[in-house]
């Protein structure tokens, strides 16, 4: 049976005391989040203005110019409704340059570029603000690697990564996330008319239940077939996780010694604290 | 016969010895303020869980030659203590380990039999596994220790039972998962209905000791408890906060529930090990 739905108190618990532990023991008392406008920075932020208190937090608004003026509203909504610190960082004049010596840069590149402007604001807010950046990125997201690697996938923590999207919005229903922000498509905002689920050619609701059975429930892609979901879309999506695995784990290094990093060299972040 | 058990349910600072030795020794005091005769922590209280490289740097030796241990000993001289740490034998072994200390003496150390070493668990790696299953007299009776993957297993809750034991003392530092529309993970759901079947079963004293608090992205869910004989909850420790929980149990009620329910009495101990020896000496070896 395919079950979604999580219970959103105990979820909200954890999270809340992964961000208290998390960021008090690497030595901070803040965190700086990207806001978007969207449900699952929305999210994060709520997350962490609850864990810290929103005087602790900084919410960071980074549009560029064919950024919807919708979602800036969203994002103000979501700060306005915490009480957390926020600035306004346009990136067109950030990314402009960049466009201007490689005008026949396409989406992908220009989507990266932006994703990457907002990782490098996003990072010196973090020494400015002397806070941790708290990630936005949600399990789906993460599986099926629809992400800008060292862009937006780029954080010190992340509470939501082992959600996926329905059940991100699952929990922003319950912690009061406005509906309007709720209700909307969802939009990495790169390019006018652009959403999450045009791009990626399925909905949310259906990914997510077939990336349950295949990575909680360990069903093999026939399994999943049986279970009445379409051969072509089983295939595109295992082959879509299996190809972007590299966006999951760090930069392999190249064994030589007999104790190397990531190999046999094993310390949890919070080692000593 | 009464007696008082603390559950000490503490996160712990990952391989800071002498920090988690700290928060042990303020909880012992603690505990035997409010009247408490047992206390106990949960695995590797000392020493924080996913210990992975740390492992040999935090491991050590119960006696009083430990600077550690000496002040854990004086600390038992006013109540009796579970610790868990990492102990390293004198070949340089590491286990998982438990020791019970009690009147400025080591009583009894467990190591851990069963290294989960699946899914996110990772411990057959680093550790060596125990080989022995040992009941051991306390001064409120016969009592057994097991760490977390022990008694996740059946076999060494009933060896404990056969060897005696009446009071089952349990630590863990089970990792929180399995988030599902319901109010309690079920790592938790599992762990608890374990321990009520073997307070059942047995007809005995099981007491739970789990960690909370984070390591890394893991989360720790707590929620330690006791049940008495009759697979009754006498306690229950809050789910994710550090909490110092007591019960007074009545040992006396061993008497009442097996007057009622003779289950250790009528255990064919014989036909068991029949049965095992044929089942381990025959053709398939136990494996069907």
């Amino acid at each position: 049976m395919i079950n979604l739905e999580i219970d959103t108190d105990l979820a909200r618990k954890i999270l809340t005391g992964f961000l208290h532990s998390e960021i008090s023991r690497a030595g901070y008392a803040h965190a700086v989040v990207g806001v978007s406008g969207g449900v699952d920075s929305a999210v994060s932020c709520y997350l962490a203005a609850e864990a810290l208190g929103p005087e602790n937090v900084l919410a960071v608004m980074m549009p560029y110019k064919t950024s919807s003026q919708e979602s800036l509203e969203h994002a103000r909504m979501v700060i306005d409704a915490l009480g957390v610190n926020a600035i306004l960082v346009p990136i067109t004049e950030m990314v402009e340059p960049l466009f201007q010596r490689f005008p026949e840069a396409d989406q992908i590149r220009r989507g990266n570029a932006m994703a990457r402007v907002r990782m490098i604001i996003l990072y010196d807010q973090s020494e400015a603000f002397k806070g941790l950046v708290v990630g936005t990125g949600n399990k789906t997201e993460i599986l099926l690697g629809y992400t800008t690697l060292y862009g937006d996938s780029a954080c010190a923590l992340n509470p939501l990564g082992d959600l996926y999207k329905t059940q991100v919005r699952q929990l922003a229903r319950a912690i009061g996330i406005p509906e309007v922000i709720l209700h909307k498509p969802p939009t990495a905002d790169l390019w006018k008319g652009q959403t999450d689920e045009g791009e990626l050619g399925f909905t949310y609701a259906k990914v997510d239940q077939l990336l349950f059975l295949l990575v909680d429930q360990r069903y093999t892609p026939e399994e999943c077939v049986e279970a009445g979901f379409a051969r072509e879309f089983v295939e595109t999506v295992v082959e879509r996780v299996r190809r972007n695995q590299f966006k999951r784990l760090l930069p392999p290094i190249a064994k030589l010694s007999n104790r190397t990093v990531g190999y046999d060299f094993l310390y949890l972040r919070d080692w000593g604290t | 016969m009464r007696l008082t058990i603390a559950l000490a349910q503490i996160a712990t600072m990952l391989g800071n010895v002498d920090a988690n030795l700290e928060k042990h020794l303020a909880l012992a005091q603690e505990a035997r303020a409010a009247g408490a005769d047992l206390l106990i922590f949960p695995e590797l209280s000392l020493t924080g869980y996913a210990l992975q490289d740390l492992a040999p740097v935090v491991a050590r030796q119960p006696d009083k030659q430990d600077a550690c241990f000496r002040q854990l000993l004086e600390a038992s001289t006013g109540l009796d203590i579970v610790v868990g740490f990492v102990e390293e034998d004198r070949r340089h072994r590491f286990y998982i380990a438990a020791a019970y200390l009690s009147g400025g003496e080591v009583a009894h150390v467990h190591h851990k039999v069963y290294l989960p070493t699946y899914g996110l668990f990772d411990e057959g790696r680093f550790f060596a596994w125990g080989d022995s299953v040992r009941a051991f007299d306390t001064r409120f009776g016969r009592a057994g220790m097991l760490i977390c993957e022990d008694f996740w297993h059946a076999s060494p809750p009933y060896l404990l039972w056969l060897d005696g034991a009446d009071l089952f003392l349990f630590s863990s530092a089970s990792p929180g998962r399995g988030l599902r529309n319901e109010p309690q993970l079920e790592s938790a759901r599992w762990v608890e209905h374990i321990n009520r079947a073997y307070a059942s079963l047995f007809t005995a004293f099981v007491a739970h000791s789990n960690r909370v608090g984070y390591e890394d992205g893991l989360n720790f869910w707590g929620g330690s408890t006791v049940f008495d004989p009759n697979g009754e909850l006498l306690v229950k420790a809050p789910y994710h906060q550090e909490a110092l929980t007591l019960a007074e149990i009545d040992l006396n009620q061993m008497h009442r529930t097996r007057a009622r329910l003779p289950l250790l009495r009528d255990e064919r101990t014989a036909l068991v090990m029949r049965e095992l020896r044929r089942i381990l000496e025959g053709p398939d070896r136990g494996v069907r």
